[in-house]
């Protein structure tokens, strides 16, 4: 079982970018059902950004990589996704430190800090339709996947498929926070924007782990 | 030089709109306002809510006023990404109420904290209808007390801030009443919600084990028509 290197991350955070562009019109129109639609763009544009980024600097370690890609979607995304998701890679870059490649435990380890990070900034608990709904239980799957002898893709296919399930999930919920919340009952029956981005990403992380093998 | 503020909204011109509100009530006070997205679009950006943070900052410290949840977060990043975090602070409060009810703080010269807790009670504000047949009245340890005001701007913004600011450290809880209108005295917002002018016959109310002093301050303050 292959670790996970710093050239695994830049390409994840590549393919998360062109993911994200894939599905922007997907992410807007879900957006604008409950939201103020900008999702979609906010991602692409973060999302090219930080590739942009960490192309151009380069990252000696894989904590280098995420902690760019967090600076880089702070400073340019100018909607909610730009400081929970930048806040989110912040956290996992401080928890994967600076080893050079990440095992299947320190995959979760950095996944469970960044949902701390995202749990810190945004205040929203399981069940408010956020991307908490698809982070939490993804956390879970990829702990256990870990625990129980997992390298880095499968923690990510064990987090990204219950980052799905998560998501979908969403659908029937009441939003209580963010700019959804602002609709009530009529937030039901959507999928929330940002935890459909965050199953996307998961996916996206998983996939590209997954095929090097 | 008193506190700073920053007005982080969605939308630039609701900033500045917010920032001229609040300037009318306190000309001294530094308000920067900040909004939108570095493109031009409605959101926050990190770089400039940075840049109004440091433009701001006076020596006092600055506390932020946000719309809402993102510039919350923003507010908040780019608070943290300080040298000094502790130098400024994010004020949970309605962004109108709330930058009005700060900058005439600031304007009275309290601390950053005072300024943020002025922008938080800035929340239901609103002058509600005195109780007609209140149970507390029959108790004993409630202070009464009617002023007349003789001042010329009646319990404008910097009488009503003096007032509240007269109640700092008391353990007292008092209302001002006119007419049917009551207000807590500690809110500035809500003693200037009352609308009280030249020739007003306001009711104070106090409990509390410092209740007869702070009745007490309040009508020195009038007595001396605000002037202090």
């Amino acid at each position: 079982m292959g670790g996970c290197s710093t050239r695994d991350v830049i390409a994840a955070v590549r393919a998360g970018s062109e993911a994200v562009t894939e599905h922007r019109d997907e992410l807007v129109r879900l957006d604008r059902e409950i939201g103020d639609a900008d999702h979609g763009e906010n991602m692409e544009r973060g999302f090219r950004a930080a590739v942009s980024q960490v192309e151009s600097a380069p990252s000696e370690t894989p904590g280098a990589v995420l902690k760019l890609v967090a600076t880089t979607l702070i400073s340019s995304v100018g909607g909610a996704s730009g400081p929970l998701y930048g806040t989110a890679f912040l956290r996992a870059a401080s928890a994967v430190g600076d080893v050079t490649e990440l095992d299947g435990t320190a995959v979760a380890a950095a996944l469970q800090a960044g949902m701390e990070g995202v749990t810190a900034r945004g205040k929203a608990v399981v069940g408010d339709k956020t991307m908490i709904d698809a982070l939490s239980p993804a956390v879970d799957a990829a702990k256990s996947a870990a625990g129980s002898g997992h390298g880095p893709s499968g923690v990510l296919a064990a987090a990204a498929e219950a980052a799905h399930t998560g998501a979908r999930n969403t659908e029937e919920l009441v939003a209580r926070k963010g700019r959804a919340s602002y609709l009530g009952e009529r937030s039901a029956g959507h999928v929330d924007p940002g935890a459909r981005s965050t199953a996307l990403l998961l996916g996206t992380f998983a996939e590209t782990t997954g095929v090097r093998r | 030089m008193s506190v700073g503020l920053v007005l982080v909204s969605h939308s630039r011109r609701l900033a500045e709109g917010v920032a001229e509100l609040a300037e009318q009530m306190a000309p001294g006070v530094r308000i920067v306002p900040t909004g939108g997205t570095a493109d031009g679009g409605t959101g926050t950006d990190f770089e400039s809510v940075s840049a109004a943070l440091e433009e701001a900052e006076t020596g006092s410290g600055v506390v932020l006023v946000y719309d809402l949840g993102s510039a919350h977060m923003t507010a908040e990043l780019a608070v943290e990404a300080l040298d000094d975090p502790s130098g400024a602070v994010v004020a949970d409060g309605p962004l109108v109420e709330g930058a009005v009810a700060a900058a005439v703080a600031a304007q009275g010269d309290r601390d950053k904290d005072a300024v943020a807790r002025a922008a938080a009670d800035a929340v239901g504000t609103d002058t509600r209808q005195a109780a007609t047949s209140d149970p507390e009245s029959q108790q004993p340890g409630v202070v009464r007390e009617e002023i007349v005001l003789d001042n010329e701007v009646g319990l404008h913004a910097r009488p009503a801030a003096l007032l509240s600011r007269s109640l700092t450290g008391m353990q007292a809880r008092v209302t001002v009443a006119l007419g049917d209108k009551e207000a807590d005295a500690s809110s500035v917002l809500g003693v200037m919600g009352l609308g009280a002018q030249k020739g007003d016959r306001i009711a104070l109310r106090a409990t509390g084990p410092d209740a007869v002093q702070a009745v007490q301050r309040i009508t020195e303050l009038a007595d001396n028509n605000f002037d202090a």
